[in-house]
């Protein structure tokens, strides 16, 4: 059965213990969440199986460091969408802002729209995949996991990137330092295959491009010293 | 350290409507800037130049203001007072020794124009809407901004949006590092600043770019080289209003356009009550770009 | 013949011998010096102050009779469980990855034995740490290593790192060489490589973003832990009003004597304000705002007696914290490694290369074997009874002007040694009743 709950008429902090206590559960309950109004911190912390609707545009940090729920935006969503995500799904179907997925551990964040700037910053195991565009100084210092970029990606996109792969479709404006293009081999077609079916994206692996770390800022050299 | 609002109408039957969405929109934003709020809204013009101007003893202060100033500067004045602010209008060309007057007599002047009128003053920003009534302005386009103040005192001279020029204002979120440097640069060109505010550095740069035959465009592009720190300004002017972010862009900022209007607030929040806003195009401006909107 | 008399060769002042073996050191590497410690300079401390003490115009409370209240509550303001600790001294942030896994359980033993808390640091949250620690406050830091919500939930605490007093406005470096499979596996990085730390949060910048940073993490922790902000020494009264406008129930100040694992000497040495100068600013943001005592301030930087404890307390903080003294109580810059040290160019007292991961002492050091050395059932005893020794001695200090309770000592307990100690803490110079700036004058 379907619960809703309505933000002009309840709290917060009432409908996020509400979520926090149903995912808690595990019984797999469905919540609706109408007016949001772009309010923040919406269905965070949800640490258990749980399916929540969002109907509207949420502000800063929904479904942050969310474990196991899947939480889907009907409209855009504000900055650091599923922040620190360790694992479930996380479902944008139109635009996200700045810090989408920042330093997320697992889980999949998928965003039907476009994404700002600093997309996956910090990424430490997530996968996230953007229909659209990506801004600027996204996957910055992103250390793990899998972005997928169908559109086209902003300037100095994977600066000083660690071990995550980044996948753009499009057009990348400028790579970030230490960022470089790299070959694209059979178990990364399988990979990025297996990510678009999961977003349900209508691309093909071989249209990408794999973008990833060439390492030279791993260990100090004098010679790499104007890329600090 | 703030939040930013601003709405610009592109249609004449909502101009009544304009100080009551802009009203709401600033109320949203108090969480970003509890200490201090403002707005610039652009009204009628009436053939003359308003100057809006502010006292901490309005009673005392407006009383006769309007006769008093129609002596020294031998034209028509008209004086409209609101709570702590009053905005008297005099012939053009009679603006300049009005100011002198006034800031004589003590008074605070928030900015002048021929439609632009400035109500800021210090307390949450749902007090300050309502002891200016701003929900019953109308106007063609306004700006607002609720302030956590970063650096400089909580007053009403430090609350934003700041006036450096005739119809030109700015508001700011984040933070300037070099805007020492700069008005110490603006002071050698005679350019003076009223607060210790890095803001309205901004501002008297903008002014003094355009004071030197710069278009709006060019003085904003020149914000990215010139200015040094974070921010997303929105400067208003006469005829619309300007939108720029610093190259680095983490300070927030959202825009939402409709065939009534372009909106801008550094959180979608803001716009939740706007008509149309679910069927609005929403973005968010890009680093190092600059945007304007004119009529 | 008589000898025409010679000048002494003379060295230059500022060019000295120190001076010219770093201009040295860089030509050779390229590369700036990093170390971990906090500021060597001498800079004015607390020592330039004293108590005045009771006589005939104040009673002093009798020593061991007369109860003197050391106990402390953070986090009154918003926080539905406040930390209660027993004396008003905490362990500092320090994270797992610079420290060895016993030297975290180590002062995890001590802390809890003498009732206070200890903090994590840029690493995550350690079984060692959580499972010895009775109250652990969790740091939430720009690099999110290891960040995870159940951790975030089974804290007692969570401490956002904005700054701190080593390097305010700077990230961190940690060199390959401590970069351990477990370090590694914890950090989500590879084995081996030098890990810069981010000097800005990932996903918000600016007070304003932080307010709403820390609703999410309150929702996330229902509303329960005290929710601390760390700054460094940069700009106290802004960034102490700041913090308490986003909503902080904790300021924790570190001024530029604290420590750090590792960072560009030059920022250690150029950047911030000395502890001293950094509490009255911050304690007037506090009264200005009226939260003093409502958000408590916890000052670190440079801690080392109970002395200390109490001149700080005075100037108007709630606690203090301790890193650097913690190591050394632990065992750190112990002379009986002297001759270890030597073989490491350095000696007793001076070593801080604690990010080269070869400490002898085994406490910043990820070595198997140097970690042996570490006895953390001992190591935390010798921690309590340092920590015993502080609050004994802020106590005596506190009986000795008349107070019933530590938090009662006051800014006019204090007279000042010297002119810059006395502009700094806004205490009058010794016989007089002025100091610089003092309105009035």
């Amino acid at each position: 059965m379907t619960n809703t709950l309505d933000m002009t008429q309840t709290e917060l902090r009432d409908i996020n213990s509400t979520l926090q206590a149903a995912a808690k559960a595990q019984a797999n309950a469905e919540y609706i969440i109408t007016n949001p109004r772009g309010s923040h911190a919406m269905a965070c912390g949800l640490d258990g199986p749980l399916d929540v609707t969002i109907q509207g545009s949420t502000g800063y940090y929904c479904a942050g460091m969310n474990k196991e729920a899947t939480v889907t935006v009907k409209g855009s969503a504000g900055p650091g969408v599923a922040e620190n995500m360790m694992s479930g799904t996380v479902t944008i179907e139109g635009d996200a802002s700045q810090y989408a997925g920042a330093t997320g551990h697992g889980g999949l964040l998928n965003i039907k729209g476009n994404a700002s700037s600093r997309c996956g910053i910090s990424m430490k195991g997530i996968d996230i995949v953007v229909h659209g565009n990506i801004g600027h100084m996204s996957a910055f210092m992103a250390q793990k996991g899998n972005l997928v970029v169908l559109g086209n990606a902003g300037d100095a996109l994977g600066d000083s990137l660690y071990e995550a792969r980044l996948f753009v479709r499009g057009t990348v404006k400028s790579l970030g330092a230490d960022c470089i293009e790299k070959e694209m081999r059979p178990e990364h077609i399988e990979i990025l295959k297996e990510l678009l079916e999961k977003a349900g994206a209508d691309a093909k692996p071989e249209e990408f491009k794999r973008y990833g770390s060439a390492r030279k800022l791993y260990n100090f050299n004098i010679d790499h010293a104007d890329e600090y | 350290m703030c939040g930013i609002v601003g709405l610009f109408l592109k249609k004449d039957e909502l101009r009544p409507k304009l100080g009551d969405m802009l009203t709401d929109m600033l109320i949203t934003m108090t969480d970003r800037g509890p200490d201090s709020a403002g707005i610039a809204i652009y009204g009628d013009e009436t053939g003359g130049i308003k100057i809006t101007v502010q006292s901490d003893t309005p009673e005392t202060a407006f009383a006769d203001l309007d006769a008093d100033l129609c002596a020294v500067i031998d034209g028509p004045v008209t004086i409209k007072s609101i709570s702590t602010h009053a905005v008297l209008t005099v012939p053009a060309g009679s603006e300049k020794a009005a100011i002198a007057f006034l800031e004589d007599k003590g008074l605070r002047i928030m900015g002048s124009g021929e439609s632009m009128e400035i109500y800021k003053e210090i307390g949450l920003p749902k007090d300050v809407a309502a002891r200016f009534n701003l929900r019953e302005m109308g106007g063609s386009h306004g700006i607002g901004h609720t302030r956590m103040a970063t650096e400089s005192a909580v007053t009403t001279m430090g609350a934003h949006p700041f006036s450096t020029a005739d119809d030109q204002c700015l508001v700011h979120n984040g933070s300037l590092s070099n805007h020492n440097q700069m008005r110490r640069v603006l002071a050698k060109k005679g350019v003076f600043t009223r607060s210790e505010n890095d803001t309205e550095v901004g501002a008297a740069y903008i002014s003094s770019r355009i004071a030197d035959g710069a278009t709006l465009g060019e003085a904003l592009e020149g914000t990215l080289k010139d200015l040094d720190g974070f921010f997303t300004f929105v400067t208003g002017t006469k005829n619309g209003f300007g939108v720029v972010r610093d190259p680095i862009a983490c300070k927030p900022a959202v825009m939402a356009e409709t065939d009534d209007y372009v909106a801008f607030a550094s959180e979608y929040r803001a716009f939740a009550d706007l008509p149309g806003i679910d069927a609005a195009r929403v973005w968010e401006p890009e680093p190092a770009t600059v945007y304007f909107w004119e009529r | 013949m008589e000898k025409t008399p010679q000048t002494e060769p003379r060295q230059s002042w500022t060019f000295s011998k120190d001076v010219n073996a770093e201009i040295r050191r860089a030509a050779a590497t390229g590369i700036y010096d990093i170390r971990g410690g906090g500021a060597k300079r001498r800079v004015p401390h607390f020592d330039d102050l004293l108590f005045m003490g009771a006589s005939m115009s104040r009673y002093p409370l009798e020593g061991y009779r007369e109860k003197c209240d050391t106990s402390v509550t953070l986090g009154t303001r918003f926080a539905k469980k406040p930390i209660e600790l027993k004396i008003p001294v905490t362990i500092a942030g320090m994270s797992f990855g610079s420290l060895s896994g016993p030297a975290k359980e180590a002062l995890g033993r001590g802390a809890t034995l003498a009732g206070t808390s200890t903090t994590t640091g840029d690493g995550g949250m350690t079984e060692e740490e959580r499972g010895h620690s009775e109250k652990l406050v969790y740091q939430y830091l720009p690099s999110r290593y290891g960040m995870n919500p159940d951790d975030l939930r089974r804290a007692d605490a969570i401490e956002i790192v904005v700054g701190q007093g080593a390097k305010p406005g700077g990230g961190g470096m940690l060199l390959g060489q401590k970069i351990t499979e477990r370090v590694a596996g914890m950090r989500d990085l590879p084995v081996g490589i030098d890990q810069r730390s981010a000097c800005r949060h990932p996903d918000w910048t600016g007070p304003d973003d932080l307010e709403i940073k820390i609703l999410e993490i309150r929702e996330i922790t229902n509303w329960e832990k005290p929710i601390y902000i760390k700054i460094g020494g940069a700009r106290p009264y802004y960034d102490t009003a700041l913090a308490v406008k986003s909503g902080a129930d904790v300021v924790v100040l570190d001024g530029m004597q604290g420590g750090t694992a590792a960072t560009q000497d030059v920022f250690i040495e150029h950047v911030g304000q000395p502890t001293l100068a950094c509490i009255r600013p911050a304690v007037q943001a506090l009264q200005d705002l009226g939260m003093h005592r409502k958000v408590q301030l916890v000052v670190s930087g440079g801690i080392r007696t109970g002395a200390d404890v109490a001149k700080a307390l005075a100037l108007g903080a709630d606690a203090v914290s301790i890193g650097t003294a913690a190591l050394i109580a632990l065992g750190d810059n112990d002379p009986k490694w002297e001759s270890e040290y030597q073989k490491l160019g350095t000696t007793t007292g001076a070593y801080d290369d604690w990010h080269e991961g070869r400490d002898p002492a085994g406490i910043t050091t990820q070595d198997p074997e140097l970690m042996k050395r570490l006895d953390p059932v001992a190591a935390g005893r010798r921690l309590q009874n340092y920590l015993n020794v502080l609050t004994l001695e802020c106590q005596t200090l506190a009986r000795a002007c008349g107070h019933n309770h530590v938090h009662n000592l006051e800014p006019e307990d204090l007279c000042a040694l010297t002119m810059e100690a006395a502009a700094m803490a806004q205490v009058p110079l010794a016989g007089t009743n002025w100091y610089p700036g003092k309105p009035g004058f």
